[in-house]
Protein backbone atom coordinates (compact mmCIF):
# COMPACT_ATOMS: atom_id res chain seq x y z
CA UNK A 1 0.00 0.00 0.00
CA UNK A 2 1.03 3.46 -0.56
CA UNK A 3 1.46 5.31 2.68
CA UNK A 4 3.40 8.04 0.80
CA UNK A 5 0.62 9.87 0.22
CA UNK A 6 -0.72 10.04 3.62
CA UNK A 7 2.54 11.43 5.43
CA UNK A 8 2.21 15.30 5.92
CA UNK A 9 4.46 17.85 6.32
CA UNK A 10 4.16 19.66 9.82
CA UNK A 11 6.36 22.77 10.13
CA UNK A 12 7.95 22.47 14.12
CA UNK A 13 9.41 26.06 14.96
CA UNK A 14 11.77 26.55 17.88
CA UNK A 15 10.62 30.13 19.82
CA UNK A 16 10.83 31.48 22.84
CA UNK A 17 8.42 31.42 25.39
CA UNK A 18 7.78 35.22 25.63
CA UNK A 19 5.29 37.87 24.13
CA UNK A 20 5.24 38.34 20.28
CA UNK A 21 7.07 35.21 19.16
CA UNK A 22 4.09 34.06 17.81
CA UNK A 23 2.71 37.39 16.29
CA UNK A 24 6.61 37.45 14.25
CA UNK A 25 6.05 33.99 13.15
CA UNK A 26 2.47 35.17 12.22
CA UNK A 27 3.44 37.81 10.53
CA UNK A 28 6.15 36.58 8.77
CA UNK A 29 3.80 33.16 7.19
CA UNK A 30 1.35 36.06 6.08
CA UNK A 31 3.87 38.27 4.20
CA UNK A 32 4.46 34.96 2.30
CA UNK A 33 0.61 34.26 1.91
CA UNK A 34 1.06 30.95 3.19
CA UNK A 35 -2.41 29.59 5.08
CA UNK A 36 -2.08 28.27 8.00
CA UNK A 37 -4.59 25.32 8.06
CA UNK A 38 -3.92 23.92 11.81
CA UNK A 39 -1.58 24.57 14.20
CA UNK A 40 -0.77 24.12 18.23
CA UNK A 41 1.49 25.74 20.69
CA UNK A 42 4.00 23.14 22.83
CA UNK A 43 5.73 24.71 25.86
CA UNK A 44 8.20 23.40 28.22
CA UNK A 45 10.82 25.45 30.56
CA UNK A 46 10.87 28.81 28.86
CA UNK A 47 10.80 27.64 24.92
CA UNK A 48 8.27 25.96 23.02
CA UNK A 49 7.70 24.77 19.38
CA UNK A 50 4.99 26.04 17.52
CA UNK A 51 3.94 23.32 15.00
CA UNK A 52 1.71 24.28 11.90
CA UNK A 53 0.21 22.76 8.85
CA UNK A 54 0.27 25.22 5.72
CA UNK A 55 -0.65 25.43 2.50
CA UNK A 56 3.24 25.82 1.29
CA UNK A 57 5.66 24.09 3.85
CA UNK A 58 9.07 24.50 1.69
CA UNK A 59 7.92 28.23 1.13
CA UNK A 60 7.40 28.81 5.39
CA UNK A 61 10.81 26.50 5.50
CA UNK A 62 12.47 29.11 3.96
CA UNK A 63 11.16 32.30 4.86
CA UNK A 64 11.16 31.59 8.08
CA UNK A 65 14.68 29.68 8.14
CA UNK A 66 15.80 33.38 6.32
CA UNK A 67 14.91 34.94 9.16
CA UNK A 68 16.85 33.15 11.32
CA UNK A 69 14.09 30.82 12.97
CA UNK A 70 14.74 27.36 13.58
CA UNK A 71 12.57 25.19 11.45
CA UNK A 72 11.92 21.38 11.27
CA UNK A 73 10.13 18.92 9.19
CA UNK A 74 8.07 16.76 11.24
CA UNK A 75 5.99 13.91 9.59
CA UNK A 76 2.22 13.67 10.75
CA UNK A 77 -0.96 12.41 9.45
CA UNK A 78 -4.75 13.76 9.71
CA UNK A 79 -7.21 11.42 10.08
CA UNK A 80 -10.81 12.59 9.60
CA UNK A 81 -13.36 11.74 12.88
CA UNK A 82 -17.04 11.93 12.69
CA UNK A 83 -17.79 15.13 14.68
CA UNK A 84 -19.65 14.12 17.19
CA UNK A 85 -19.41 12.10 20.94
CA UNK A 86 -17.28 9.24 20.45
CA UNK A 87 -15.48 10.31 17.29
CA UNK A 88 -11.70 10.91 18.96
CA UNK A 89 -12.52 7.11 21.09
CA UNK A 90 -12.82 5.32 17.71
CA UNK A 91 -9.41 6.83 15.87
CA UNK A 92 -7.60 6.59 19.49
CA UNK A 93 -8.83 3.31 20.27
CA UNK A 94 -7.38 1.77 17.16
CA UNK A 95 -3.64 3.33 18.00
CA UNK A 96 -3.80 1.79 21.19
CA UNK A 97 -4.96 -1.43 20.67
CA UNK A 98 -1.78 -1.84 18.28
CA UNK A 99 0.10 -0.49 20.09
CA UNK A 100 1.21 2.74 18.39
CA UNK A 101 2.40 5.66 20.61
CA UNK A 102 0.95 8.89 19.98
CA UNK A 103 3.07 11.50 20.69
CA UNK A 104 1.28 14.52 20.24
CA UNK A 105 -1.67 15.39 18.72
CA UNK A 106 -4.23 18.63 17.81
CA UNK A 107 -7.60 18.81 16.11
CA UNK A 108 -9.67 21.48 14.04
CA UNK A 109 -13.48 21.36 13.57
CA UNK A 110 -14.28 22.49 10.21
CA UNK A 111 -17.63 22.69 8.07
CA UNK A 112 -18.30 18.98 7.64
CA UNK A 113 -15.87 17.14 9.70
CA UNK A 114 -13.36 16.83 12.33
CA UNK A 115 -9.95 16.39 11.71
CA UNK A 116 -7.04 14.80 14.12
CA UNK A 117 -3.13 15.57 13.14
CA UNK A 118 -1.30 12.92 15.31
CA UNK A 119 2.02 12.54 15.48
CA UNK A 120 2.66 8.65 16.02
CA UNK A 121 5.70 6.91 16.68
CA UNK A 122 5.79 4.77 13.71
CA UNK A 123 3.74 6.23 11.03
CA UNK A 124 3.39 3.48 8.24
CA UNK A 125 1.86 0.93 11.32
CA UNK A 126 -0.53 3.81 11.93
CA UNK A 127 -1.65 4.24 8.60
CA UNK A 128 -2.11 0.85 7.85
CA UNK A 129 -4.03 0.56 11.34
CA UNK A 130 -6.64 3.49 10.95
CA UNK A 131 -7.62 2.41 7.21
CA UNK A 132 -8.17 -1.05 8.64
CA UNK A 133 -9.94 0.13 11.03
CA UNK A 134 -12.14 1.83 8.39
CA UNK A 135 -11.56 5.52 8.90
CA UNK A 136 -10.57 7.73 6.33
CA UNK A 137 -7.27 9.61 6.45
CA UNK A 138 -6.57 12.46 4.73
CA UNK A 139 -4.03 13.02 1.77
CA UNK A 140 -1.19 15.61 2.19
CA UNK A 141 -2.81 17.13 -1.13
CA UNK A 142 -5.43 18.16 0.82
CA UNK A 143 -3.19 20.83 2.61
CA UNK A 144 -0.22 21.29 0.26
CA UNK B 1 42.65 36.93 73.12
CA UNK B 2 45.90 35.78 71.12
CA UNK B 3 46.41 32.03 70.16
CA UNK B 4 49.93 32.79 68.95
CA UNK B 5 50.67 36.91 70.71
CA UNK B 6 54.18 36.69 69.84
CA UNK B 7 53.56 36.36 66.26
CA UNK B 8 50.57 37.91 65.77
CA UNK B 9 51.27 41.41 67.12
CA UNK B 10 55.30 41.27 65.26
CA UNK B 11 56.16 44.85 64.06
CA UNK B 12 58.21 47.01 62.31
CA UNK B 13 62.06 45.96 62.16
CA UNK B 14 61.49 42.45 63.76
CA UNK B 15 58.29 41.73 61.55
CA UNK B 16 60.28 42.86 58.58
CA UNK B 17 63.46 40.77 59.36
CA UNK B 18 61.09 37.25 60.25
CA UNK B 19 60.18 38.26 56.22
CA UNK B 20 62.53 38.50 54.59
CA UNK B 21 64.55 35.18 56.11
CA UNK B 22 61.33 33.55 54.98
CA UNK B 23 61.30 35.75 51.73
CA UNK B 24 64.81 34.05 50.93
CA UNK B 25 63.54 30.64 52.39
CA UNK B 26 60.60 30.54 50.05
CA UNK B 27 62.46 31.82 46.55
CA UNK B 28 64.67 29.21 47.25
CA UNK B 29 61.74 26.56 47.92
CA UNK B 30 60.47 27.68 44.48
CA UNK B 31 63.86 26.90 42.40
CA UNK B 32 62.31 22.94 42.56
CA UNK B 33 59.28 24.38 40.71
CA UNK B 34 59.93 24.18 36.85
CA UNK B 35 58.09 27.51 35.93
CA UNK B 36 59.77 29.41 38.56
CA UNK B 37 63.34 28.34 37.48
CA UNK B 38 62.36 29.15 33.88
CA UNK B 39 60.55 32.64 34.97
CA UNK B 40 63.85 33.58 37.22
CA UNK B 41 65.92 32.62 34.15
CA UNK B 42 63.73 35.08 31.75
CA UNK B 43 63.86 37.62 34.68
CA UNK B 44 67.85 37.50 34.81
CA UNK B 45 68.08 37.08 38.92
CA UNK B 46 68.51 34.38 41.02
CA UNK B 47 67.81 34.11 44.55
CA UNK B 48 70.95 35.35 45.97
CA UNK B 49 69.45 38.34 44.46
CA UNK B 50 67.01 39.44 46.98
CA UNK B 51 68.39 40.85 49.51
CA UNK B 52 66.01 43.53 50.94
CA UNK B 53 62.24 42.74 50.94
CA UNK B 54 61.34 45.54 48.47
CA UNK B 55 63.77 43.07 46.03
CA UNK B 56 60.22 41.58 45.90
CA UNK B 57 59.76 43.56 42.95
CA UNK B 58 61.75 42.02 41.08
CA UNK B 59 60.33 38.60 41.10
CA UNK B 60 57.47 38.18 38.51
CA UNK B 61 53.89 37.77 39.30
CA UNK B 62 52.01 34.38 39.27
CA UNK B 63 48.47 34.43 37.87
CA UNK B 64 45.75 31.39 38.25
CA UNK B 65 46.26 30.64 34.38
CA UNK B 66 50.14 29.56 35.29
CA UNK B 67 48.63 27.59 38.00
CA UNK B 68 46.10 25.51 35.56
CA UNK B 69 48.86 25.27 33.34
CA UNK B 70 50.76 23.12 35.81
CA UNK B 71 47.63 20.97 36.21
CA UNK B 72 48.20 18.68 37.98
CA UNK B 73 51.07 18.77 40.38
CA UNK B 74 53.58 21.15 38.29
CA UNK B 75 53.86 23.39 41.44
CA UNK B 76 54.69 21.02 43.93
CA UNK B 77 57.68 21.87 45.00
CA UNK B 78 58.17 18.65 46.99
CA UNK B 79 57.86 14.56 46.21
CA UNK B 80 54.18 13.42 46.22
CA UNK B 81 54.68 11.17 48.84
CA UNK B 82 55.19 14.31 51.23
CA UNK B 83 52.22 15.92 49.82
CA UNK B 84 49.47 14.44 52.82
CA UNK B 85 46.41 16.32 51.20
CA UNK B 86 44.98 17.29 47.76
CA UNK B 87 42.70 20.04 47.58
CA UNK B 88 41.12 21.97 44.18
CA UNK B 89 39.51 24.71 43.02
CA UNK B 90 37.98 25.94 39.70
CA UNK B 91 40.11 27.06 37.39
CA UNK B 92 39.66 29.47 34.26
CA UNK B 93 39.01 26.66 32.22
CA UNK B 94 37.93 23.03 32.37
CA UNK B 95 40.58 22.02 34.41
CA UNK B 96 40.65 22.82 38.24
CA UNK B 97 43.67 24.67 39.67
CA UNK B 98 45.32 21.69 42.35
CA UNK B 99 46.94 22.80 46.13
CA UNK B 100 49.08 20.19 47.91
CA UNK B 101 49.74 20.28 51.58
CA UNK B 102 52.31 18.52 53.95
CA UNK B 103 51.58 17.56 56.76
CA UNK B 104 53.58 20.63 58.22
CA UNK B 105 51.47 22.87 55.78
CA UNK B 106 47.82 21.33 57.37
CA UNK B 107 49.68 22.46 60.99
CA UNK B 108 50.37 25.65 59.62
CA UNK B 109 47.18 26.37 58.74
CA UNK B 110 45.37 24.97 61.12
CA UNK B 111 46.92 27.42 63.64
CA UNK B 112 46.15 30.30 61.55
CA UNK B 113 42.73 29.39 61.55
CA UNK B 114 43.17 29.06 65.28
CA UNK B 115 44.50 32.71 65.77
CA UNK B 116 41.41 33.90 63.87
CA UNK B 117 38.68 32.03 65.96
CA UNK B 118 40.82 32.77 69.00
CA UNK B 119 40.89 36.28 67.84
CA UNK B 120 37.48 36.62 68.22
CA UNK B 121 36.80 35.21 71.41
CA UNK B 122 35.75 31.39 70.53
CA UNK B 123 37.43 28.90 72.59
CA UNK B 124 36.99 25.51 73.82
CA UNK B 125 34.48 26.03 75.59
CA UNK B 126 32.45 26.58 72.23
CA UNK B 127 30.59 24.46 70.03
CA UNK B 128 30.94 24.78 66.59
CA UNK B 129 28.64 23.94 63.15
CA UNK B 130 30.82 24.07 60.00
CA UNK B 131 28.20 24.68 57.65
CA UNK B 132 30.47 24.53 54.30
CA UNK B 133 31.03 21.99 51.72
CA UNK B 134 33.74 19.26 52.81
CA UNK B 135 34.83 18.13 49.86
CA UNK B 136 37.52 19.84 47.86
CA UNK B 137 36.44 23.33 48.88
CA UNK B 138 39.03 24.23 51.70
CA UNK B 139 36.31 26.19 53.66
CA UNK B 140 34.96 22.64 55.21
CA UNK B 141 38.55 20.50 56.59
CA UNK B 142 40.18 23.92 56.67
CA UNK B 143 38.15 25.61 59.53
CA UNK B 144 37.48 21.62 60.70
CA UNK B 145 40.87 21.86 62.00
CA UNK B 146 41.31 24.98 63.03
CA UNK B 147 38.52 24.59 65.12
CA UNK B 148 39.65 21.20 66.25
CA UNK B 149 43.07 22.55 67.25
CA UNK B 150 41.68 25.28 69.57
CA UNK B 151 39.81 22.32 70.89
CA UNK B 152 36.02 23.76 70.57
CA UNK B 153 33.51 20.31 70.00
CA UNK B 154 33.31 20.73 66.34
CA UNK B 155 30.10 19.32 64.38
CA UNK B 156 31.19 18.41 61.04
CA UNK B 157 27.19 19.30 59.13
CA UNK B 158 28.55 20.75 55.91
CA UNK B 159 25.96 22.21 53.82
CA UNK B 160 22.24 21.03 52.48
CA UNK B 161 19.15 20.02 55.11
CA UNK B 162 18.72 23.17 56.76
CA UNK B 163 16.11 22.47 59.17
CA UNK B 164 18.49 19.72 60.63
CA UNK B 165 21.13 22.42 60.70
CA UNK B 166 18.83 24.15 62.81
CA UNK B 167 18.15 21.28 65.05
CA UNK B 168 21.23 20.32 65.32
CA UNK B 169 22.39 24.03 66.39
CA UNK B 170 19.09 23.66 69.03
CA UNK B 171 19.87 20.59 70.25
CA UNK B 172 23.66 20.61 70.17
CA UNK B 173 23.45 24.16 71.94
CA UNK B 174 25.91 25.34 68.91
CA UNK B 175 27.09 28.65 69.80
CA UNK B 176 29.46 29.37 66.53
CA UNK B 177 28.97 28.89 63.35
CA UNK B 178 30.67 29.03 59.72
CA UNK B 179 28.90 29.56 56.36
CA UNK B 180 28.50 31.60 53.58
CA UNK B 181 26.75 34.87 54.36
CA UNK B 182 24.13 34.16 51.91
CA UNK B 183 23.16 30.88 53.66
CA UNK B 184 23.47 32.37 57.15
CA UNK B 185 20.45 34.56 55.68
CA UNK B 186 18.25 31.61 54.52
CA UNK B 187 19.43 29.82 57.40
CA UNK B 188 17.44 32.45 59.43
CA UNK B 189 14.55 32.42 57.88
CA UNK B 190 14.13 28.75 57.65
CA UNK B 191 14.78 29.29 61.24
CA UNK B 192 11.80 31.59 61.45
CA UNK B 193 9.53 29.35 60.01
CA UNK B 194 10.21 26.97 62.55
CA UNK B 195 9.90 29.28 65.52
CA UNK B 196 13.24 28.74 66.49
CA UNK B 197 15.29 31.57 68.33
CA UNK B 198 18.90 29.40 68.65
CA UNK B 199 19.39 31.37 71.64
CA UNK B 200 22.62 29.59 72.42
CA UNK B 201 24.13 31.41 69.59
CA UNK B 202 26.70 34.53 69.47
CA UNK B 203 29.42 34.18 66.91
CA UNK B 204 28.61 34.31 63.13
CA UNK B 205 31.79 33.43 60.73
CA UNK B 206 30.91 34.47 57.31
CA UNK B 207 33.15 34.46 54.36
CA UNK B 208 33.94 32.94 50.82
CA UNK B 209 31.69 35.42 49.12
CA UNK B 210 31.85 39.55 49.59
CA UNK B 211 28.78 40.61 51.98
CA UNK B 212 27.71 44.37 53.11
CA UNK B 213 27.18 45.91 56.09
CA UNK B 214 23.89 46.30 55.78
CA UNK B 215 24.10 42.36 55.34
CA UNK B 216 26.22 42.16 58.81
CA UNK B 217 23.41 44.24 60.82
CA UNK B 218 20.43 42.04 59.39
CA UNK B 219 22.74 38.50 59.90
CA UNK B 220 23.63 39.75 63.62
CA UNK B 221 19.63 41.00 64.13
CA UNK B 222 18.56 37.66 62.71
CA UNK B 223 20.49 35.11 64.02
CA UNK B 224 21.71 37.05 67.48
CA UNK B 225 25.35 36.50 66.75
CA UNK B 226 28.24 39.24 66.34
CA UNK B 227 29.13 38.65 62.67
CA UNK B 228 32.87 38.33 61.62
CA UNK B 229 34.07 38.55 58.16
CA UNK B 230 36.72 35.42 57.08
CA UNK B 231 38.76 35.61 53.89
CA UNK B 232 40.90 32.72 52.06
CA UNK B 233 41.29 31.45 49.24
CA UNK B 234 42.90 27.71 48.40
CA UNK B 235 46.07 29.09 46.53
CA UNK B 236 46.87 30.51 49.88
CA UNK B 237 46.24 27.20 51.91
CA UNK B 238 42.59 28.41 51.88
CA UNK B 239 40.36 30.19 54.50
CA UNK B 240 42.39 31.95 57.33
CA UNK B 241 44.26 34.31 55.65
CA UNK B 242 42.20 37.65 56.92
CA UNK B 243 39.75 37.73 59.26
CA UNK B 244 37.81 40.39 60.82
CA UNK B 245 39.16 40.95 65.02
CA UNK B 246 36.56 42.72 67.38
CA UNK B 247 36.78 45.82 66.45
CA UNK B 248 34.98 44.87 63.05
CA UNK B 249 37.17 47.40 60.51
CA UNK B 250 39.31 45.57 58.22
CA UNK B 251 40.77 42.16 58.06
CA UNK B 252 43.96 41.26 60.04
CA UNK B 253 46.24 39.67 57.41
CA UNK B 254 49.07 37.63 58.91
CA UNK B 255 52.19 39.11 57.91
CA UNK B 256 54.67 37.09 59.61
CA UNK B 257 52.79 34.34 56.73
CA UNK B 258 51.71 36.09 54.32
CA UNK B 259 53.98 39.07 52.40
CA UNK B 260 51.35 41.54 50.95
CA UNK B 261 51.40 43.93 48.74
CA UNK B 262 48.78 46.09 46.13
CA UNK B 263 49.15 46.55 42.93
CA UNK B 264 47.78 48.03 39.93
CA UNK B 265 46.56 45.56 37.95
CA UNK B 266 46.74 47.17 34.64
CA UNK B 267 50.18 47.91 34.99
CA UNK B 268 51.73 45.74 38.18
CA UNK B 269 53.02 48.90 39.96
CA UNK B 270 52.88 48.51 43.94
CA UNK B 271 50.54 51.04 45.33
CA UNK B 272 50.97 53.06 48.84
CA UNK B 273 48.91 51.77 51.92
CA UNK B 274 44.84 53.70 51.64
CA UNK B 275 45.42 53.06 47.74
CA UNK B 276 42.83 50.42 46.32
CA UNK B 277 43.98 47.70 44.24
CA UNK B 278 44.73 44.14 43.49
CA UNK B 279 45.63 42.12 46.04
CA UNK B 280 49.02 40.18 45.40
CA UNK B 281 50.59 37.65 48.35
CA UNK B 282 53.76 35.94 48.92
CA UNK B 283 53.60 32.77 50.98
CA UNK B 284 55.91 32.48 53.14
CA UNK B 285 55.10 29.69 55.23
CA UNK B 286 53.81 27.17 52.37
CA UNK B 287 56.19 23.84 52.15
CA UNK B 288 54.36 21.87 49.36
CA UNK B 289 53.33 23.93 46.76
CA UNK B 290 55.45 28.32 47.80
CA UNK B 291 54.21 30.62 45.46
CA UNK B 292 55.83 34.07 44.42
CA UNK B 293 53.69 36.90 44.00
CA UNK B 294 50.15 35.73 43.47
CA UNK B 295 47.71 37.86 41.89
CA UNK B 296 44.69 37.16 43.79
CA UNK B 297 42.18 39.18 41.82
CA UNK B 298 40.39 40.33 44.67
CA UNK B 299 40.48 44.53 45.23
CA UNK B 300 41.31 45.57 48.61
CA UNK B 301 43.96 48.29 49.92
CA UNK B 302 46.06 48.15 53.21
CA UNK B 303 44.84 50.13 56.15
CA UNK B 304 46.38 53.61 56.97
CA UNK B 305 45.59 53.33 60.68
CA UNK B 306 46.32 50.43 62.96
CA UNK B 307 44.11 48.76 65.22
CA UNK B 308 43.00 49.04 69.13
CA UNK B 309 43.65 45.02 69.19
CA UNK B 310 47.46 45.01 68.89
CA UNK B 311 47.89 43.38 65.44
CA UNK B 312 49.36 44.24 62.27
CA UNK B 313 48.02 46.23 59.45
CA UNK B 314 44.81 45.65 57.90
CA UNK B 315 42.90 44.67 54.86
CA UNK B 316 40.02 46.89 53.94
CA UNK B 317 36.92 44.39 53.26
CA UNK B 318 37.30 43.08 49.86
CA UNK B 319 34.35 44.15 47.69
CA UNK B 320 35.10 43.11 44.22
CA UNK B 321 37.42 41.67 41.84
CA UNK B 322 40.00 42.89 39.58
CA UNK B 323 38.90 40.08 36.72
CA UNK B 324 35.89 38.34 35.35
CA UNK B 325 35.50 35.66 38.32
CA UNK B 326 32.09 35.40 39.70
CA UNK B 327 30.85 34.45 43.40
CA UNK B 328 27.85 32.55 43.31
CA UNK B 329 26.71 30.57 46.55
CA UNK B 330 30.56 30.76 47.73
CA UNK B 331 31.77 29.15 44.50
CA UNK B 332 33.99 30.81 42.14
CA UNK B 333 33.02 30.62 38.42
CA UNK B 334 34.40 32.45 35.44
CA UNK B 335 32.30 33.21 32.36
CA UNK B 336 35.25 31.15 30.49
CA UNK B 337 34.49 27.55 32.06
CA UNK B 338 31.05 28.26 30.51
CA UNK B 339 32.00 28.69 27.45
CA UNK B 340 34.47 25.53 27.90
CA UNK B 341 31.48 23.73 28.65
CA UNK B 342 29.28 25.06 25.70
CA UNK B 343 31.88 24.17 23.14
CA UNK B 344 31.72 20.59 23.91
CA UNK B 345 27.87 20.41 23.66
CA UNK B 346 27.34 20.21 19.72
CA UNK B 347 23.77 20.46 20.09
CA UNK B 348 24.39 24.42 21.34
CA UNK B 349 25.95 26.94 20.10
CA UNK B 350 28.49 28.87 21.69
CA UNK B 351 27.59 32.12 22.52
CA UNK B 352 25.96 32.58 26.10
CA UNK B 353 24.84 34.86 28.48
CA UNK B 354 24.35 34.44 32.11
CA UNK B 355 22.29 36.25 34.55
CA UNK B 356 22.90 36.25 38.31
CA UNK B 357 19.85 37.15 40.42
CA UNK B 358 19.30 37.04 44.02
CA UNK B 359 16.42 34.91 44.93
CA UNK B 360 15.26 34.01 49.03
CA UNK B 361 18.93 35.18 49.71
CA UNK B 362 20.33 32.71 47.64
CA UNK B 363 22.35 33.35 44.49
CA UNK B 364 20.67 31.91 41.24
CA UNK B 365 22.52 31.77 37.86
CA UNK B 366 20.80 31.78 34.68
CA UNK B 367 22.21 30.80 31.70
CA UNK B 368 21.11 31.64 28.52
CA UNK B 369 22.27 29.28 25.07
CA UNK B 370 21.38 29.58 21.72
CA UNK B 371 19.88 26.12 20.11
CA UNK B 372 21.96 25.30 17.32
CA UNK B 373 20.26 25.33 14.19
CA UNK B 374 21.13 21.75 13.04
CA UNK B 375 20.66 20.08 15.76
CA UNK B 376 16.72 21.00 15.93
CA UNK B 377 14.99 18.26 15.02
CA UNK B 378 11.17 19.93 15.69
CA UNK B 379 10.40 18.05 18.76
CA UNK B 380 9.83 19.55 22.58
CA UNK B 381 11.23 16.34 23.72
CA UNK B 382 14.56 16.39 22.11
CA UNK B 383 14.38 20.07 23.14
CA UNK B 384 14.26 19.35 26.64
CA UNK B 385 16.71 17.21 26.86
CA UNK B 386 19.49 19.16 25.05
CA UNK B 387 18.73 21.68 28.30
CA UNK B 388 18.92 18.79 30.81
CA UNK B 389 22.00 18.22 29.52
CA UNK B 390 23.47 21.43 29.37
CA UNK B 391 22.61 22.05 32.70
CA UNK B 392 24.12 18.87 33.80
CA UNK B 393 27.47 19.65 32.08
CA UNK B 394 27.42 22.86 33.74
CA UNK B 395 26.98 21.01 37.00
CA UNK B 396 29.67 18.50 36.52
CA UNK B 397 32.15 21.54 36.34
CA UNK B 398 31.19 24.20 38.06
CA UNK B 399 29.83 21.79 40.85
CA UNK B 400 26.80 24.26 40.81
CA UNK B 401 22.93 24.16 39.65
CA UNK B 402 22.41 26.34 37.38
CA UNK B 403 18.56 27.31 35.24
CA UNK B 404 19.37 26.87 31.48
CA UNK B 405 17.34 28.42 28.88
CA UNK B 406 17.59 27.55 25.69
CA UNK B 407 16.96 30.42 23.04
CA UNK B 408 16.83 30.98 19.65
CA UNK B 409 19.67 30.96 17.28
CA UNK B 410 21.56 34.48 16.22
CA UNK B 411 19.21 35.69 19.11
CA UNK B 412 22.22 36.58 21.77
CA UNK B 413 24.06 39.65 21.48
CA UNK B 414 27.01 39.54 19.63
CA UNK B 415 30.34 41.16 20.99
CA UNK B 416 33.28 43.45 18.97
CA UNK B 417 35.06 44.55 21.39
CA UNK B 418 35.15 43.09 25.22
CA UNK B 419 32.59 41.00 25.89
CA UNK B 420 29.92 41.56 28.52
CA UNK B 421 28.01 38.11 28.98
CA UNK B 422 27.54 38.14 32.65
CA UNK B 423 24.60 40.64 33.96
CA UNK B 424 24.84 40.64 37.65
CA UNK B 425 20.94 41.98 39.14
CA UNK B 426 21.94 41.07 42.76
CA UNK B 427 21.66 43.53 44.88
CA UNK B 428 22.29 44.43 48.46
CA UNK B 429 25.60 42.24 49.07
Amino acid sequence: MDTKKYVIKQISIFSENRPGRLAAVAQALGEEKINILAFSIAEANGFGVIRALVDHPEKAYKKLSSLGYNVAFTDVIAVQMKDQPGGLYDIAKVLGDSGINIEYSYAYSGKKVAVLILRVDQVEDAIEKIQGAGATLLEHTVFH
Amino acid sequence: MFWDKKMETLKSKDLESLQLKRLKTTVHAVQDIGFYRDQFAKAEISPADIKTLDDVEKLPFTRKQDLRDGYPFGFFAVPLKQIVRIHTTSGTTGKPTVVGYTRKDLDTWANLIARNMTMIGVTEDDIFQNMVNYGMFTGGLGFHYGAEKIGMTVIPSATGNTRRQIEMIRDFGVTTIHCTPSYAMHLSEVAEEMHEDLPTLKTGIFGAEPWSDTMRHTLEERLGVTAYDSYGMSELFGPGVAFECPERNGLHIWHDSYFVEIINPKTGERLSDGERGELVVTPLVKEAMPLIRYRTGDVTMLMEDGCLCGRGKKLARLTGRSDDMLIIRGINVFPSQIEHVLLRIPEVGNQFMVYIDRINHLDEMTVEVEINRSHFSGELADLAKIQKKVVKELHDTLELRTTVKLVEPGSLPRFEGKAKRVIDRRSDM
